[in-house]
């Protein structure tokens, strides 16, 4: 009895020491966003900020083209969730529903993107937008986006599929309805969970990525957030550290508050897809 | 668990209506939308990049391009700059992927535990999943920071001397920079290994314990077999994702100092896109595929031979 109480309180202390590993960064970014100036020029910081300040959230905006970055942020994930859920669900709908060479193929390369090599892809890549005439361009930086989204979604929907009983389908067809109602008024509604994890899935990959804006945006006014949020480092270490963590915070709030919501599909996504690989 | 997870396997019956349809034009109308933009900006530039490494090409240049060989692969062969970055890419992906998986394993062990704080942990741990990579990088460096840093107070506070510039010491970039990519990749392994033990039976667990096995006993006999294939899947993935990451480096370090941590995404970026050198650039792109290839192949032949032992 006495040994399980140790052990018990064993495992207490180990959770404790991941909760605070996991915690103290983000406590300390923080604190760090509502310190005023002078607090942040002293030289014993304290974790509680003395006379927190949402100044700094008001000279973030000031200071960088914040605002209209992160409008450029939600119209490309925006558009990326929506392009990718179109194109991916009628294709995840043939490849669950019909097992042809191509379903073989198709997962063959969902595995085989999940090694994808972006230092080989993005120069071509470039490249090929440059010709198109895509450079510099969110609707370029959306495509790149539903390509990069697509693999995952696919994944996602073709499972979602799967898991609608064809007979009810088929049940429907007897009943008289055709193709496009069955689809619509038995399909549809029972698939709709999962387009709409699928959707917010494309959404927080396109809102957090970074290499691609960075290599494919060059106009300041068309850059997204994380290459802005870069602009605050500078090259001489990090000047206004107040506006860079307030403007760090609020760049996070979207993801996370999406991502609450479909963390248990995504992550059972990927176990099936890492399982049955 | 989910939707996913639970979806059964394609019945029988299912297959019969489906075969009658037909898995002609219709499949294909399907598909194309999707199929159209994978294979122009995918598979297209994938192959495109692997003849580039056969190139002279550059950007902005006015000459045409030509074919030139194995020439840039004879120069990466002989150009320690780039040997020296591929080492530290190796150390990077192995200095992040095994801690990120011991550390998990142990969160995971204790979260599949009845203790309180379990829920709290696991919205914690969604957290740093979801977090743009950039603002992860920006956040460390806050920590990191010589003059008002937590990390460097704190030392201070517990009497073991400050004032160090974690970042910027030729000692320590790299252990600092892999500190941060075991944090942020630890909660997608959690996660992911949390969910396989959902399926490690719990009677057997029992069984076992009335046996008289400890913990470490039960462990290995019960816990893992059950647990080997989504270990050795997120594994893989974690290395293949750790060899490929470039974002959270770039903002703690951008390579720096005097290039400890300059990782072979980054190098082949600077090279591509600050030099111009678009040859060589996907040159270097194809030995850091090939290398991932054979780690993978090994990987998975190893996951097989598991597979059939047990």
């Amino acid at each position: 009895m006495r040994a399980r109480r140790t052990a018990r309180a064993g495992q207490y202390a180990a959770l404790l020491g991941y909760l605070l590993f996991l915690a103290f960064p983000l406590l300390w970014l923080l604190s760090t966003a509502l310190k005023p100036p002078r607090e942040l020029g002293s030289l014993h910081p304290t974790w509680i900020p003395r006379h927190p300040t949402l100044a700094n959230v008001r000279e973030a905006f000031a200071e960088q083209p914040l605002a209209h970055a992160a409008l450029n942020s939600l119209l490309v994930a925006l558009a990326t969730a929506v392009v990718a859920v179109l194109i991916a669900t009628p294709a995840a709908y043939a490849l669950a529903r019909r097992r042809t060479r191509l379903t073989r193929a198709a997962t063959g390369w969902v595995v085989v993107s999940q090694a994808f090599p972006f230092v080989l892809v993005i120069i071509p890549l470039f490249l090929v937008l440059k010709n198109l005439r895509l450079i510099d361009s969110l609707a370029g930086l959306v495509l790149v986006y539903t390509v990069w989204a697509l693999p995952f979604a696919l994944w996602m929907l073709t499972g979602h599929v799967r898991s609608v009983p064809a007979e009810l389908e088929e049940a429907a067809a007897v009943d008289g309805a055709g193709r496009l109602r069955t689809l619509v008024s038995v399909t549809a509604p029972l698939l709709a969970p999962g387009i709409a994890a699928t959707a917010l899935f494309a959404f927080v990959t396109a809102w957090n990525e970074f290499f691609f804006a960075l290599v494919l945006l060059k106009s300041p006014g068309k850059q997204t957030l994380p290459v802005v949020l870069t602009h605050f480092i500078g090259a001489e270490g990090m000047a206004d550290l107040g506006p860079l963590a307030a403007a760090a915070f609020l760049a996070t709030l979207p993801s996370v508050a999406v991502f609450a919501l479909v963390q248990r599909r995504i992550t059972s996504g990927l176990l099936a897809g890492a399982v049955k690989s | 668990m989910t939707a996913v997870a639970e979806a059964p396997p394609a019945r029988p019956g299912a297959r019969g209506p489906a075969r009658r349809q037909g898995a002609g034009p219709g499949a294909w109308f399907l598909v194309l939308p999707a199929l159209v933009p994978v294979l122009v900006l995918s598979v297209g530039p994938l192959l495109y990049g692997i003849l580039l490494a056969f190139t002279d090409a550059q950007s902005g240049r006015t000459t045409a391009t030509r074919w030139i060989g194995a020439l840039n692969f004879r120069d990466l062969l002989h150009d320690t700059l780039f040997w020296e970055s591929f080492r530290i890419g190796l150390v990077w992906a192995a200095g992040v992927t095994v801690p990120q998986f011991l550390l998990a394993l142990g969160l995971a062990l204790l979260l599949d535990q009845d203790l309180r704080l379990r829920g709290f942990a696991r919205a914690l741990a969604i957290v740093p999943w979801a977090m743009p990579e950039v603002v992860v990088g920006i956040m460390w460096r806050l920590v990191y920071h010589p003059d008002v840093g937590v990390l460097n107070e704190t030392l201070r506070d517990l009497g073991l001397g400050g004032g160090r510039d974690w970042l910027s010491g030729l000692a320590t970039a790299l252990p600092a920079v892999i500190v941060v990519g075991v944090w942020a990749g630890l909660p997608q392994t959690t996660v992911a290994l949390l969910a396989g033990l959902q399926n490690v039976p719990r009677e057997l667990h029992e069984a076992a314990a009335v046996d008289g096995a400890g913990a470490w006993r039960r462990f290995r006999a019960v816990t893992w077999p059950t647990l080997r294939p989504v270990a050795l899947a997120i594994t893989a993935l974690n290395l293949i994702w750790n060899l490929n990451s470039f974002a959270l480096v770039y903002v703690l370090t951008s390579g720096g100092p005097g290039g400890r941590t300059r990782l072979p995404m980054l190098f082949a970026y600077e090279e591509a896109f600050r030099y111009g050198q678009f040859g060589y650039a996907a040159a270097m792109g194809c030995v850091l595929v090939a290398v991932v290839a054979v780690l993978l192949a090994v990987f998975l032949a190893g996951r097989l031979r598991g597979g059939a032992e047990t």
